[in-house]
């Protein structure tokens, strides 16, 4: 076979998300104005941060323009996350409606077909919003070969965490079909979280979201390192370069999860 | 046919099959809920050769779904073995795909707001099906199932005939050896059912394509099945050819005599009158009895203007079948 197994899953991937954009254009007036709202609606969340910085000089230490980076970083990776595999969450809906039945006699991996599943640009508008946010942060940067590096592998691997959070929390609805708000508490909730400096956190929260949801990573440390700051909660630098490795780690946590989710499935009635 | 499975070795080979699920239920005077386990299947073996059309059967609850769904691979069993075509559904679950067609009929595999065209498109892309062949199969179920005029209808605009035939074409066009039906002429009316029936049919003959069906509707059965199997409890309770139900069921046929006078009730050995009506009276014999005797018994004494035997409907077999089981 010409393809091997990863290539083959992202082409499968695009073809169902394929079909699902050409579904969306058959309501056009809807798609727009939902993507237009939505845009919005994450633009509000950073005007928010405008107008605290306009009564403060800094946060926690961190200027506007270096808070900036860490939102703009961590909504890019989420927003890249909940795009691509954002329908993950609703499988408890896939369990009660027979849905995730139907999928799992198509020749083509079930995760897959449920990350494509109702694939939809919608949240184009939060995804050009954190674009834009992170681009502008980005000019205050002192660039290096390095921290270029280290930025891009920060992207990546951000989106990896967030996609470990992603799968491996909706799973427990393989347990419990409507938990859907638990995992919304540790995907959004985890994003929420990161878009200030962790140094406003007492250290349990920092602990807590480098060792059990690994957030962290995916734009506190690297962020230290490309604004050139030591660390002021006194953790290994180590970390800072760390990020593949804490995404690698969560998605392969999730995918263990997720097996383990399926095997358990117990359908519903008739 | 491939070289890790043999002519004789069976499609579909189910041995001591089980599965139970774990269920809490409230008890009265305890805050927890207490844990229990029930049974859908247990000891269920049975196998279908290629090429068979067999009808599954049973009460609902009876353990139909599950079964079908370990067949699938969609549910891991919890005791005994299945294989499908060589494989292990639940660990090759992917791979049998390919190999398996599966109908729900409640329940449509085709994507709601698209047209039925951009569905099966997907579905060539999804079975990687060569483009010659998914044309021709195309063309060929599109014709037998009557959906030309349909292709281009967004799903939701379908009736409930229309969407099951766009279903069945669905689940054939990548040409699985195996097609497994639930209740597929659910809701539909007489004239479509007819045509669903006979489509399988050929489909059957001219393909060789191996046909595992459950549904409430006997007639599907009497139609298409040369075979059924009955489940009742999570177990099978008969396995055979549909006539050997009526013997297995304890049931009775009818014989109706029309005298030529009106008369009382008629007394012959190894029958009972169940009705009078004017000259004409019903009398019931064990369905595995043979009707020669009674026959020639009534003819003796009474003088007979015509006589009919009235096989027992097979609803009334199985309804028989199932309450003794109880």
């Amino acid at each position: 076979m010409a393809e091997s197994g990863p290539a083959l899953h992202l082409r499968s991937y695009l073809q169902i998300a394929w079909l699902w954009i050409r579904a969306a254009w058959q309501y056009p007036t809807s798609f727009v104005l939902l993507a237009v709202g939505n845009g919005l609606i994450t633009a509000l969340d950073f005007v928010g941060l405008w107008i605290m910085f306009a009564h403060l000089d800094d946060l926690a230490g961190f200027t506007l323009p270096e808070v900036a980076l860490l939102y703009g970083s961590a909504s890019l990776a989420l927003a890249v996350a909940d795009t691509a595999i954002g329908s993950v969450e609703r499988i408890g809906a896939y369990i009660r409606t027979g849905r995730l039945d139907q999928m799992m006699t198509k020749p083509v991996p079930l995760l897959v077909q449920v990350c494509a599943d109702q694939f939809t640009l919608r949240r184009l508008g939060r995804l050009t919003q954190a674009a834009i946010v992170f681009g502008w942060a980005c000019t205050y940067v002192d660039w290096t070969p390095s921290r270029v590096v280290v930025a891009l592998w920060m992207l990546v691997s951000g989106g990896l965490v967030f996609f470990g959070l992603f799968v491996g929390f909706s799973c427990v609805q393989f347990w419990t079909t409507d938990a859907t708000e638990f995992a919304n508490a540790f995907t959004y909730g985890g994003a929420t979280v990161t878009q200030y400096p962790l140094t406003i956190f007492p250290r349990e929260v920092l602990v807590g979201l480098t060792f059990v949801i690994p957030v962290a990573f995916v734009n506190w440390y690297p962020c230290l390192y490309l604004l050139g700051r030591s660390d002021p909660t006194g953790m290994p630098e180590a970390f800072q370069f760390a990020s593949p490795v804490a995404g690698v780690l969560t998605m392969a946590a999730a995918l263990l999860v997720w097996r383990s989710g399926v095997r358990h499935y117990t359908s519903t009635g008739s | 046919m491939s070289l890790t499975r043999s002519q004789h070795e069976p499609l579909i080979d189910v041995r001591a099959l089980e599965r139970t699920f774990d269920v809490r239920r409230r008890v009265e005077g305890r805050r927890r809920r207490v844990r229990d386990s029930v049974l859908a299947v247990h000891d269920l073996t049975f196998t279908v050769a290629a090429g068979e059309m067999v009808g599954y059967i049973g009460p609902n609850g009876a353990g139909k779904s599950t079964t079908i769904k370990m067949l699938t691979g969609i549910l891991v069993p919890t005791g005994g073995q299945v294989r499908v075509a060589g494989l292990d559904p639940s660990r090759d679950r992917v791979e049998l795909a390919r190999r398996i067609g599966v109908v729900f009929g409640q329940r449509s595999t085709l994507w709601w707001d698209l047209p039925l065209r951009d569905s099966f498109d997907l579905l060539q892309k999804m079975y990687r099906i060569p483009p010659a062949r998914y044309r021709d199969n195309l063309d060929r179920f599109v014709d037998l199932l009557d959906l030309g005029g349909q292709l281009d209808t967004p799903v939701r605009q379908l009736s409930l005939g229309q969407r099951m035939r766009g279903d069945i074409t669905a689940a054939l066009l990548h040409d699985p050896e195996v097609l497994y039906l639930d209740e597929p002429t659910i809701g539909l009316d007489v004239v479509s059912k007819g045509r669903l029936r006979e489509f399988l049919r050929a489909l059957n003959d001219e393909r060789g394509t191996t046909l595992l069906l459950t549904t409430h509707d006997l007639q599907d059965i009497e139609a298409l099945c040369d075979r059924v199997i009955v489940i009742d409890h999570g177990t099978s309770v008969y396995d055979g050819p549909l006539a050997g139900l009526h013997a297995q069921g304890g049931s009775s046929r009818m014989l109706v005599v029309d005298l030529v006078d009106e008369a009382p009730p008629i007394e012959v050995p190894g029958a009972t009158v169940r009705r009078v009506e004017g000259p004409r009276q019903w009398l019931s014999f064990p369905a595995d009895a043979s009707a020669a005797p009674v026959v020639a018994a009534v003819a003796a004494s009474y003088d007979v203007a015509d006589l009919s035997i009235q096989e027992p409907a097979i609803e009334d077999v199985i309804r028989e079948l199932y309450s003794r089981d109880a």
